[in-house]
């Protein structure tokens, strides 16, 4: 099918398109740090755990032929990840800023360690929903091609905020965030709390990972991730630690993202670089915007390093 | 260590360990912690088939073995030097500041530019408006963050990692636009910088000026941290803030203060980058210095003098990097993997100070 020539119109169209691709990883790791800084914890280190989960996903599915197999193995290795830190974070006098740069540093050189024979090799990519069939015109086709790890992500959201406001573990997590001393008085082990939260927000980065090098843009190397998993623990912050908040603010995180390449498709090349840079000046934008000086931050858990 | 009780404060008689041990605590700690790195890097190594022996071999023999050797260390030292004074500074204050690589290539850009400026001058004066410029980017990037800590309460860790980002976005948009030598043709660059203005060898030893200055420039923070009022003010205000704001202490200003001089060390780091090393402002400024500058600091504990060994240590490390790729057939990364569980040690072993009753003065019959 030739394509239409739908003009100026091409720019939010490939935004949105833009958006929903890009916005995945975001998405993933976004729902992993919510619901870790929820247990009153900040895992810094999640860009780490999002490339070690990209190239154990590639990898994985490379060799099992399944990208499905890739997104578990991608998980479990996240999963991993969360725990290393947990388990430090456990002992008094540890910062967990800190660990979480270590442990960025550390996944970072992992992947990179084990991820260099799988540079060349093509692995099968992830599946995507034709949602946009209804429609004659192939840009609109092309732009609700959406991957099922959106979708999952999506429900997730609505999943996680559920669980935060009517369920037993919501409320646990959400006690043992607000205070140790109350969680102590509760009979509730914190660290334990904790610890199951980080590996489950890392095994999500794990996810969100996997989604960048089994789907867009694709393949693996040294370069692919460029910040998400850092750019998504500020997202938290601006979405208030509401899981159905972290959605929207993925969609607009990757909208920003998608707005150098849609600019290209439509013949404006200049300043790449500095539309490349355009979720960043956002990120930093909407914290400047959301933080205060001298009252805590709504919604912020009480015991999270990052708001005392 | 700084907070120790001073020997000349003990009751006469007192014995010697009393007043040594609780100092020592500061050392062996960190040096046990690097062991414990080491070892959990040799097991890694074993793990995928590798002599751990054969590893550390070439690293003394690449990083530390003889002259030639030493000069290739160097070379590494004088970038890790400053960058490690940018973050052990605001540090002191209590900020996590880890967003060095984005002062150090806009000092280098800032250095690269206005030498194009200033060609026909003479060298000391051309050289002074260099280090001037890269001085007062590279500050003013990082005093914003420190700013925007207090001014607005934004978590500076975050704030200065994504300054980096925009840092190197617009770094490379300025060299390969508007700065752009049109003579550079594979690798986008700005116009070189006149050999008037370059920074030449040391005489005695050859490494570059950079490692004096940088060397002479820990000694000084160490002073102003530890013998000035001003340090004692910056330390009072790191362990509690809220404490310090009710003494009337200018936390404001010691935080801008601390993060803008921090900034400008490391846009001091990318002026050498440029004028004595790559002799223009291209991609080859982006190295990762400031990351390497970030464990530096926490490995030294934030102590200005200790960043002096613990550089020339990592400098060593990222030297022999080539050497080891090539001999072991290991992948570049091998050195990032081990940085990071030497990373992951140190932030462990925080949990150890206090907790050895040997390091306590108590225990040798101090008070």
């Amino acid at each position: 099918m030739d394509p239409v020539e739908i003009g100026i119109w091409g720019v939010p169209l490939a935004m949105l398109a833009g958006a929903i691709r890009v916005s995945t990883p975001f998405l993933f790791v976004s729902l992993g740090e919510c619901l870790t800084e929820r247990s009153g914890r900040i895992n810094l280190g999640l860009e780490g755990t999002l490339i070690f989960g990209a190239m154990t996903g590639y990898a994985i599915a490379y060799r099992t032929g399944s990208p499905f197999m890739g997104v578990a193995a991608a998980a479990l290795a996240g999963a991993i990840f969360g725990l290393v830190h947990g388990w430090i974070c456990k002992f008094k006098g540890v910062n967990d800023i800190a660990v979480g740069i270590a442990l960025m540093l550390l996944g970072t050189g992992l992947a990179f360690f084990f991820g260099k024979p799988y540079i060349q090799p093509v692995a099968p990519k992830l599946p995507a929903i034709p949602l946009g069939a209804w429609s004659d015109i192939p840009q609109v086709q092309a732009a609700l091609q959406v991957n099922v790890l959106f979708i999952v992500g999506a429900v997730l959201a609505v999943a996680m905020w559920w669980m935060f406001r009517s369920t037993r573990v919501g409320l646990v997590i959400r006690v043992v965030g607000d205070s140790t001393d109350a969680a102590r008085a509760m009979g509730l082990d914190a660290d334990r709390v904790r610890l199951l939260s980080t590996a489950a927000g890392g095994a999500l980065a794990g996810i969100g990972g996997a989604y960048l090098s089994l789907y867009y843009p694709g393949s693996w190397n040294e370069g692919i991730s460029s910040g998400q998993g850092l750019m998504a623990v500020a997202l938290v912050i601006f979405a208030r630690w509401n899981p159905i908040n972290c959605f929207w603010a993925a969609l607009l995180f990757g909208g920003a993202g998608a707005l150098g390449p849609a600019l290209q498709s439509v013949g404006v090349t200049g300043g790449y670089y500095l539309f490349f840079a355009a979720p960043y000046v956002l990120t930093l934008g909407l914290l400047i915007a959301t933080s205060s000086p001298d009252r805590a931050m709504q919604g912020a858990p009480a015991e999270l390093s990052i708001t005392k | 260590m700084s907070d120790q009780t001073s020997p000349a404060a003990l009751p006469s008689g007192a014995p010697i360990l009393s007043v040594l041990m609780p100092r020592a605590e500061g050392l062996v700690i960190p040096l046990a912690a690097l062991l414990a790195g080491a070892l959990a890097f040799s097991l890694f190594l074993l793990m995928v088939g590798k002599s751990p022996t054969a590893f550390f071999g070439l690293v003394w023999l690449a990083g530390f073995s003889t002259a030639f050797s030493w000069q290739n260390t160097l070379s590494q030292v004088s970038p890790l030097l400053f960058a490690a004074l940018c973050v052990a500074l605001p540090a002191r204050l209590g900020l996590v500041v880890i967003g060095g690589e984005g002062a150090i290539v806009l000092g280098g850009l800032a250095a690269a530019v206005t030498a194009a400026m200033v060609t026909g001058w003479s060298a000391p004066f051309g050289i002074a408006v260099m280090v001037l410029s890269a001085m007062a980017i590279g500050g003013a990037w990082i005093a914003a963050i420190g700013a925007l800590r207090i001014k607005r309460g934004v978590n500076e860790t975050i704030a200065s990692l994504l300054m980096a980002y925009i840092a190197i976005a617009m770094f490379n948009h300025l060299v390969e636009g508007p700065f752009r030598d049109p003579a550079s043709l594979n690798k986008p660059s700005t116009s070189p910088v006149a050999d008037t203005l370059r920074i030449g060898d040391m005489s005695l030893i050859s490494a570059h000026w950079g490692v004096a200055v940088g060397i002479i420039m820990c000694v000084l923070c160490w002073v102003l941290i530890e013998k000035t009022t001003l340090g004692f003010a910056a330390r009072i205000a790191g362990d509690n803030l809220r404490a310090a704001q009710v003494q009337g202490l200018p936390v404001g200003r010691l935080v801008i203060g601390f993060t803008a001089l921090g900034g400008a060390f490391a846009g001091l780091a990318g002026f050498f980058e440029v004028a004595a090393v790559h002799g223009s402002a291209n991609a080859s400024l982006i190295a990762g210095y400031g990351y390497t500058g970030i464990l530096v600091a926490f490995l030294a504990r934030h102590n200005p003098l200790a960043i002096i060994p613990v550089a020339i240590l990592l400098g060593g490390f990222a030297a022999s990097s080539g050497l080891i790729q090539r001999r072991m057939d290991l992948p570049d990364a091998t050195i990032l993997v081990f940085q990071g569980m030497i990373f992951v040690a140190i932030l462990l072993s925080e949990t150890a100070y206090g907790r050895f009753r040997v390091f306590s003065s108590v225990y040798w019959g101090g008070r």
